[in-house]
């Protein structure tokens, strides 16, 4: 397929590879914010394949892995409603809120159904005018404006029986948290190349400049990869921290201005809390005042939830690139992906599920 | 999440009040909302991301990475590999 096959020939991903080789002379920590290039990395063989001197931390870039409990908890609770028909992303299904998981909810009490697109739940909303569809609007700066379509759509259509359960989050806050923690290890970052695509990478540069450390947007077939990991290492052996892009096919400076557009006038920042990680400031979107009909947790009576965590897993500090899945005292063992503590041993973003299929 | 994928608009047209467009992905054709990419057209690659169109693929930019990475390999070849100092 074009645009796909080209970035996937074996001479050139080694050929990048042995120009890594030889412009490294010193050790390197990487962090790749995207959990879809973790699974890229690991599939595709590429930690492996690095000189030992370049090493890949992984980054907090998997909406399903962040997505609060508390907020798992408000969609079991939402979803097991008889009126309720609970759209979500396939991803979500099997996440562990504190005691069970969607998939649970559709095996007992609940309408639960799988969407490809949030256009998809609006029209089971115009399709079902006496039931209630509600949404999982979770997700990164990638995912926002689609969601945020949906609801401009449905207010369009004058559907009265949509709304959506947001936990939109941003990266760059998570970026600060990871480079202010006082066991930050991270030196380079690939940046997620679809997050940019919407965004654009113009919050990046006073990033890059504050804390010494180089940015590259970056891709996600493999050659796109070793391209990033090249460009950031080049930085690092000159001296330079900037921000440049290895994803110019697809991501300009200035990023998509249409879907900026509508993630501003449907959402507005809030602060969010990140699952194993905690709140960090300013790093979420919310619906605006003007959107509140479609907000699913106005439209609830879904209070006093008291989530409970697995005390064992460490998803939060492989989030922020502190450890690796194999860290964990309970990986491969007391959590499967058949049997998650954690939600990155689910998701296919997961840093834990990647570890765990591809056998590292 | 963030997983998109590349593909062939071969059809636009209105719906709802959506521009809407049909994509082709190696021959698997899906429905994909073009709002976000007011001047694509027919023969444009785009990036869809859950049912959205949210980039347009540059050709342009995509020859001149391609041709970058080339160079490199070439390089590394002339090049070859480095003498073993014993």
């Amino acid at each position: 397929m074009k645009h796909i096959t080209e970035y996937r020939d074996a001479d050139l991903v080694h050929g990048v590879l042995d120009e890594i080789r030889q412009t490294v002379t010193k050790p390197w920590v990487l962090m790749e914010i995207c959990g879809g290039q973790t699974h890229a990395i690991v599939r595709h063989g590429i930690d492996q394949l690095l000189p030992p001197e370049i090493e890949l931390v992984h980054g907090p870039g998997c909406p399903v892995c962040v997505t609060p409990v508390e907020l798992i908890d408000k969609s079991l609770a939402i979803a097991a409603y008889p009126e309720v028909i609970f759209t979500s992303y396939g991803d979500m299904l099997r996440v562990p809120g504190s005691g069970r998981d969607l998939f649970s909810v559709r095996a007992s009490v609940g309408d639960v159904r799988v969407v490809y697109s949030p256009l998809d739940a609006v029209k089971i909303a115009q399709n079902n005018p006496d039931r209630e569809v509600v949404f999982f609007a979770i997700g990164f700066e990638t995912t926002a404006p689609p969601n945020a379509m949906s609801v401009v759509q449905a207010q369009r259509l004058g559907l009265k029986n949509y709304s959506i359960l947001v936990s939109h989050v941003r990266v760059p806050p998570a970026m600060h948290v990871i480079l202010d923690s006082p066991h930050n290890r991270v030196q380079g970052f690939l940046a997620a190349g679809h997050v940019c695509a919407v965004m654009g990478y113009w919050e990046y540069p006073p990033i890059a400049e504050k804390y010494g450390v180089p940015i590259v947007v970056t891709g996600f077939e493999p050659l796109d990869i070793v391209q990033g990991i090249l460009q950031a290492t080049r930085q690092l052996e000159e001296g330079r921290c900037e921000a440049e892009n290895a994803y110019s096919r697809v991501v300009t400076f200035e990023g998509n201005r249409p879907a900026q557009k509508l993630i501003e006038r449907v959402f507005e920042p809030c602060d969010r809390k990140w699952r194993g990680i905690g709140i960090i400031p300013g790093s979420g979107w919310r619906l605006r005042q003007e959107f509140a009909e479609f907000d699913a947790e106005l439209r609830f009576d879904v209070e006093a939830i008291q989530p409970e965590e697995s005390p064992l897993c460490i998803a939060g500090q492989i989030l922020q690139g502190l450890k690796k899945p194999h860290d964990c005292s309970v990986f491969g063992l007391k959590c499967t992906p058949e049997r998650p503590l954690g939600a990155t041993m689910v998701s296919s973003e997961g840093a834990c599920a990647a570890y765990y299929r591809y056998g590292r | 999440m963030c997983l998109a994928v590349p593909g062939k608009i071969v059809e636009t047209y209105q719906a709802d009040g959506l521009k809407m467009g049909k994509v082709d992905f190696g021959g698997v054709v899906r429905e994909t909302c073009l709002e976000y990419v007011p001047q694509a057209e027919v023969g444009d690659y785009v990036v869809i991301h859950v049912g959205f169109a949210i980039s347009m693929v540059s050709e342009e930019e995509a020859q001149a990475t391609l041709e970058t990475l080339r160079e490199i390999m070439r390089l590394g070849e002339e090049l070859g590999p480095e003498p073993d100092m014993q």
